[in-house]
């Protein structure tokens, strides 16, 4: 989820404030290097299994932060504070699923 | 020469299947050459071009939700009857197994995804804005690539019935089966991309109502005073938004097992097929309640509308959606208890799972009350909403059944379960997209379908239905599974199958008395000259039927809930009446036709991802990419409608 990259921006561009490209091309870079961090470390083995998922599960959360960030400008906007509520909310329903799902998958599946 | 042209036929058209797939091929042979003909004799491709494919009006976006989500009930139904009639009898050769487990697979897919979706998206788009008193959702051309990502998503599905091959793992495809090795025709990809497709359409359809409704109120609709459907989509929107990257993921990881050779879901090499099933059922379950709660929403606007009474216990309703939405994140293990994940897990999931029964029991409650000494009207969408609270409570009851996780074990994956979701889904979901049809169809095309043959429809439907199902409970207490195709005599279900067959005809005679009423009422319904057939409530019954493109001429200012009602009570409806000093120019998108392109181009590279053609998949691909690099440099994409013009049109309907 965290790799996904949905950009659905339309309507007209918010008129309080103007952003210059940097912004997003920083934004870009840095989720282009933590998607690369994921995969260089999952495909060359360079980790145990239990320490790679949580460094993986790191990196994600990261993901979040910088899409958040650099590309939807939760720090801004006007009227009522409708996307923090909504980021409280992502944000138990990521760890309820996550976490939920981990506690659901860890039991013996191969039988030994 | 022939030998190339029998090859494709045997291998992308499937002819050596026999006669019933050449039916198939010369019906939809027919019918298009009949609807081009007809489109070319009328000259009507330019009306259609201009007036419907480019369209970004959310009214007109709804009506082609509305249809398709007819044409694909359909579809689903007859596969439904062919399941029926194959199991009326013991040692039936009607269908063969493969055929059987293809015609199970589309019929749960398309009544999921391909009716029951846009059902509700054909009511969230006629309603919505018009409900909160906006002109358009927040982002109408976003609405338009909604749709036709949800169009050629149905249409890349229903096109391996006669090219390639129907997938046919289940709705749910659950690896291992759906893996490569055991299922390798093209139909299981054609399942994974036709729902991808339309699965991004849906989250962007979350993300605009979402914004449209939380964003776009007429001055003075506070929340609380917003109406219950409305605030129901609140519900689902948020349930779409967190639910369906989940399914992306899945569908995403199955794919590259499949063609990039992956192994996420196979066993062997380190994945875990069951996280396919944990990942589905992250989605899965709140699914239903996307298609649930507006439901819910409709029989509260019905309920206050027919009894001529506010609804019972507003705040309780509109927490009780939220906190269904909530709930609908903690129980989806439900689906697998049999799973083995241990006693801990499965007691928080079953918990869970009963506690959605309290929030859905208070509002079955509300609804009661609010009928509670109201003048009830027994109107078609009101004898829909009373069929619906029986069937719901029925079909709750043995929800808590199968949430009781040990008991569970004895139910799962019987017809007990099969008879439990038909009836939760269409007690809820069916009959209340049928309810908000026929409440807000004088609203869509200006005349009611006609109550007589409506009430044909609805008992065939209904009795139908109970016929239907309620031997199915019995028949998974006596052992009978789902998807078994066939059965021997000797097991003593062949009494119970056989009503149950008869049961789903008369269902299937119901939805053709739907489609009659629909045809009749086109010449010979009543007209709705006031834009109020109903008495309504609320903001949609203060414009005319149909409603001009703008919606409101003036953007009304609320003070109360159930506005339209208080200004009724007080004879103030004169205030909703535009005056010619208040009209402004009204600020519109411009039509475009970019969305229907995208979709043909995305359904062009899906097609590509199921043959493996990858030439065609990346054109497809970049295809997409253009079309959104030329909306980037779009800047001439709205336009004024000019006071005079809306003038005239409101002085054409009497409002001036």
């Amino acid at each position: 989820m965290a790799h996904g990259h949905v950009e659905l921006h339309d309507g007209p561009a918010p008129a309080h404030e103007h952003h210059g490209p940097g912004l997003y091309i920083v934004g870009y870079i840095a989720s282009l290097v933590l998607t690369a961090i994921a995969f260089w470390l999952a495909l060359g083995h360079h980790m145990a299994g239990g320490p790679l998922a949580l460094t993986l599960l790191i990196l994600g959360a990261l993901q979040i932060v910088v899409q958040l960030f650099f590309f939807m400008h939760v720090t801004e906007g006007d009227g009522p504070p409708f996307h923090s509520m909504a980021l409280v909310l992502g944000l138990i329903f990521t760890f309820a699923i996550a976490l939920m799902s981990i506690w659901i998958m860890s039991f013996h599946y191969q039988v030994q | 020469m022939p030998d190339a042209l029998r090859q494709f036929a045997d291998t992308y058209l499937m002819w050596q299947e026999g006669p019933m797939i050449w039916i198939s091929d010369v019906l939809i042979l027919l019918t298009s050459i009949g609807i081009v003909a007809t489109l070319t004799y009328f000259k009507k491709w330019k009306w259609l071009w201009r007036e419907w494919l480019t369209t970004v009006d959310h009214k007109k976006i709804g009506i082609m939700y509305l249809i398709a989500a007819l044409l694909m009930m359909f579809r689903g139904g007859a596969d439904g009857l062919l399941m029926r009639t194959q199991l009326a009898a013991p040692g039936m050769h009607f269908l063969d197994a493969e055929h059987y487990d293809q015609i199970f697979t589309t019929h749960g897919t398309i009544m999921i995804l391909f009716m029951a979706m846009p059902f509700i998206f054909a009511m969230f788009n006629i309603v919505v804005p018009l409900q909160i008193g906006a002109r358009d959702v927040a982002f109408p051309y976003l609405n338009a690539i909604s749709f036709w990502l949800f169009f050629f998503g149905a249409l890349l599905f229903n096109i391996s019935f006669v090219f390639g091959g129907s997938p046919d793992a289940g709705w749910f495809s659950y690896p291992p089966l759906s893996e490569l090795q055991f299922d390798p025709g093209p139909g299981e990809n054609f399942y994974l991309l036709a729902l991808q497709i339309s699965g991004i359409g849906s989250i962007a359809t979350g993300i605009n109502f979402l914004a449209t409704i939380l964003k776009m109120r007429a001055p003075g609709m506070t929340l609380m005073r917003m109406p219950l459907f409305t605030w129901s989509v609140v519900a689902a929107c948020i349930v779409i938004i967190f639910a369906f990257p989940a399914l992306t993921v899945a569908l995403a990881l199955l794919m590259l097992d499949r063609i990039v050779g992956t192994h996420f879901f196979t066993i062997l090499h380190g994945g875990n097929p069951m996280m396919y099933i944990n990942l589905f059922w992250v989605w899965g379950h709140p699914e239903v309640y996307i298609v649930v709660l507006p439901a819910f929403g409709i029989f509260s606007e019905v309920v206050a509308t027919f009894s001529r009474k506010r609804v019972f216990g507003y705040s309780s309703m509109v927490a009780s959606l939220i906190l269904i939405s909530v709930i609908s994140y903690f129980v989806w293990a439900h689906h697998f208890f049999t799973m083995g994940a241990g006693a801990d897990v499965n007691t928080f999931f079953a918990v869970a799972s009963m506690a959605v029964g309290i929030p859905t029991g208070v509002k079955v409650f509300n609804w009661l009350f609010t009928m509670y000494r109201g003048r009830i009207r027994l109107n078609l969408p009101m004898l829909w909403t009373i069929a619906f609270v029986p069937c719901f409570a029925l079909g709750g009851a043995t929800g808590i059944m199968l949430a009781a996780a040990p008991a569970d074990y004895q139910y799962h994956n019987s017809y007990f379960l099969i008879a439990h979701f038909h009836q939760v889904l269409i007690g809820g979901v069916v009959f209340g997209m049928l309810a908000g049809m026929y409440y807000w169809w004088p609203k869509m095309f200006g005349f009611k379908l006609d109550e007589r043959i409506g009430r044909w429809a609805f008992w065939f439907f209904n009795i139908g239905f109970y016929v239907c199902f309620m031997p199915q409970y019995a028949l998974g207490f006596m052992g009978m599974q789902r998807r078994m195709y066939t059965y021997p005599a000797d097991m003593g279900w062949g009494t119970l199958n056989f009503i149950s067959t008869v049961g789903a005809y008369l269902m299937g005679i119901g939805f053709v008395l739907i489609v009659a009423q629909v045809l009749y009422s086109i010449k010979y319904g009543e007209r709705d000259l006031t834009g109020d057939p109903w008495d309504g409530r609320t903001l949609e019954w203060s414009l005319p039927s149909p409603v001009p493109h703008y919606n409101f001429a003036v953007i009304p200012t609320v003070t109360d809930r159930d506005y339209w009602w208080k200004l009724k009570e007080e004879g103030r409806t004169d205030e909703l009446k535009p005056k010619p000093e208040d009209i402004q120019p009204i600020h519109m998108p411009k039509n475009s036709g970019r969305p229907f392109i995208m979709g043909v181009l995305f359904f062009v590279a899906g097609l590509g991802f199921v043959f493996n053609w990858y030439v065609l998949a990346v054109l497809g691909l970049l295809g997409v990419v253009v079309t959104l690099l030329a909306r980037s440099f779009e800047y001439d994409d709205e336009y004024y409608i000019q006071p005079e013009e809306v003038e005239h049109v409101e002085a054409a309907l009497g409002r001036l």
